[in-house]
């Protein structure tokens, strides 16, 4: 049977996707899409991505079944432990394959974009690892509320610039690392953080975040003799952690997948980061896709207490799962999560990232069945978020 | 036939084109701006659709169209302002924005404005060849809009020529790989490059842009091309200056 959740040729899931991108970009966004899948499908590249993955990441990472939650819930809820890659979130496993792809290319200069800073950290990390030259773009705004990951990245040798344009966050540093990729078309590649941007990119980071299913469909036929759960559910913001996650159930509709957005102060508040919810479609960053934008096409600046989570798009695979509803799209706000992240801490003695977190608050929104299984896909790790813990910890 | 095109025909060499973007510096400056370019030699003018996200601008556009859009600019106010001067037989216009802008208009609703205003070319950056090709075409051909293609110093010779078979209007000739706004003088690489694109013998116009600022730099791509745009030099002239002192601009690079 034809998948139905693989990209066409052009890059499309049903009309998302695509590679609207100006002509200054084509023959970059062109060598990629004509050597990515041959690179990554090497045997050199395969035994090289392998072996940074077991032995630099820590792959593979558990399934660890949550005696609490399940006990909470009357079901058996799973958690995939990517809070204990390396660098502390799923963000690593596509920057190893990417700056791989990279020195194939024979590029000697590494761009990339950050929110958070967690994509930032983990693209400074493998340029340490292969002596390349990094330069992350970042907005103004998230400089100044992520400072510590700022400083990990200047300790990894990374140059981090600040976008200073529009909104000055996640969206303005993409903009900014395109517009230097503009006009660096020879020696630079863009190392892209999540399962957006224009074509092969959404499909190159999740081919390389796919090894979370992978890896949870082994560890469950292990632990509990089928390799299928009932459930799938991860966070939502560009949608790497759960295209991973989800990657290899795609095809196979007795898996539920559910999808997570920060809903921040409540969808209709105004204050919101609920993509499926509030976009329709549109273009940005090179992708047809569902976007958060105002009756004119300008793009609405989202908002959620996790840095991660908002961004006004969502990668097109996502926005191909939730029209045509193979994906259950859900959504929790800040306090939610805050609460949810506070909760799996005491009962689990983990302290998520907060846009894990969000995917957690999502199991109370579930009718979930007794004995269900449901793996969720823990994304990383709260030690970023700590002040925010901290500053909204009731006594 | 359009406008631009009958123009292109006459007129071969030294062709001077003006970037701006609508409703900057205040909203109600778009039409003066283009009368006063178009009495002052001005051969066609690109009406910029300020975008809040322009992936290909610098940061003298990303200014204007912030500023513009400050200002309360939108595509409604754009095309009520386009035909307000339509009847004041103006130089040719053509729009350039980014496609997001059009979807959410609605591409019909878009080509049935753009008529309405006698807007004949358009240029959106972001609007690949082959997305073009598969999905607009038809739907401009239908107005009587052409779209214009880039090119730059990395595009092939073979996408050149498709290009050129394509175009209606004329070639955006991308002076450097860069956003808009480029600053110094042009190279010789970049002379080498308008001497490559010359020699493959066109039949499309070819105008210049991105980092035309000033008369040494429209000079030198009006020796190897068939004109040049200057955009955010003129921005920045409009910032310090105003709209009063266009004649003092247009002087400065066509005197």
């Amino acid at each position: 049977m034809e998948p139905k959740f693989q990209p066409t040729k052009e890059g499309y899931y049903g009309q998302f996707g695509g590679a609207f991108i100006p002509e200054l970009l084509y023959p970059n966004v062109k060598e990629l899409e004509d050597n990515y899948l041959e690179i990554i499908y090497s045997e050199a590249f395969q035994k090289e991505y392998k072996y940074l993955l077991n032995q630099y990441v820590g792959r593979p990472t558990p399934l660890y079944l949550s005696k609490g939650l399940s006990k909470k819930y009357n079901a058996s809820i799973y958690l995939k432990r990517e809070d204990l890659c390396h660098t502390g979130a799923h963000k690593v496993n596509n920057t190893v394959g990417q700056i791989l792809l990279a020195k194939h290319l024979g590029k000697k200069r590494i761009i990339a974009e950050t929110g958070a800073g967690q994509h930032g950290v983990a693209t400074a990390t493998v340029c340490a690892l292969m002596e390349l030259e990094c330069i992350v773009f970042m907005g103004e705004v998230d400089i100044k509320r992520q400072a510590p990951n700022v400083a990990r990245m200047k300790m990894l040798g990374a140059t981090v610039m600040p976008a200073k344009s529009g909104s000055r966050t996640l969206k303005d540093a993409t903009n900014e690392a395109i517009r230097d990729w503009i006009g660096n078309p020879e020696d630079t590649y863009y190392l892209i953080g999540s399962v957006v941007g224009p074509h092969p990119y959404p499909d190159m980071v999740a081919r390389l975040q796919a090894v979370i299913s992978e890896e949870i469909k082994a560890q469950l036929l292990e632990q509990t003799g089928k390799e299928n759960p009932d459930t799938v559910v991860a966070c939502v913001g560009g949608g790497s952690n759960a295209a991973g996650a989800f990657y290899h159930y795609l095809e196979d509709t007795s898996v539920e997948l559910i999808a997570v957005e920060a809903a921040g102060l409540g969808v209709n508040s105004g204050e919101s980061a609920a993509t499926s919810q509030l976009g329709e479609v549109g273009v940005i960053h090179g992708s047809k896709t569902i976007l958060m934008q105002d009756e004119y096409g300008q793009i609405i600046e989202p908002y959620s207490i996790s840095a991660g989570l908002d961004y006004p798009g969502v990668g097109p695979l996502h926005a191909y799962l939730y029209e045509t509803k193979r994906a259950t799209f859900l959504n929790a706000t800040d306090q939610e999560a805050l609460d949810a992240a506070y909760e799996l801490s005491r009962v689990e003695g983990i302290i998520p990232a907060l846009e894990s977190a969000h995917a957690l608050a999502a199991l109370n929104k579930m009718d979930i069945k007794a004995g269900q299984v449901i793996v969720l896909n823990l994304s990383g790790r709260g030690d970023k978020d700590l002040e925010t813990y901290i500053d909204n910890l009731k006594e | 036939m359009s406008a631009l095109i009958e123009l292109l025909k006459t007129k071969q060499n030294r062709l001077c084109s003006v970037f701006f973007s609508a409703g900057f510096p205040k909203l109600e400056d778009t039409a003066t701006i283009i009368k006063e370019l178009s009495t002052n030699g001005v051969d066609f003018i690109e009406v910029g659709l300020p975008y809040s996200d322009p992936l290909a601008d610098g940061t003298t556009i990303q200014y204007s169209s912030a500023v513009a859009l400050k200002n309360g600019i939108n595509l409604d106010v754009i095309f009520e302002q386009l035909k307000s001067v339509k009847k004041e037989n103006t130089a040719p216009l053509v729009l350039m924005g980014y496609l997001n802008q059009v979807l959410k208009f609605g591409e019909e609703k878009f080509c049935e404005s753009c008529r309405e205003c006698g807007i004949e070319t358009v240029i959106l950056p972001d609007l690949p060849m082959i997305e073009y090709e598969n999905h607009y075409k038809a739907l401009f051909a239908s107005y009587g809009i052409s779209n214009v293609f880039l090119i730059t110093p990395q595009t092939s010779d073979e996408r050149i020529r498709k290009i050129d078979e394509m175009t209606e209007a004329f070639i955006y000739v991308v002076a450097s790989s860069s956003i808009t706004g480029a600053k110094g003088g042009i190279s010789d690489g970049q002379i080498a490059y308008f001497e490559r694109i010359k020699a493959m013998n066109l039949k499309s116009k070819l105008i210049v842009g991105f980092g035309i600022s000033n008369k040494e730099t429209f000079d030198t791509a009006c020796d190897y091309m068939n004109g040049a745009i200057i955009g955010s030099a003129f921005i920045n002239f409009l910032d310090e200056k105003g709209v009063a002192a266009i004649p003092e601009f247009t002087k400065g690079i066509l005197a």
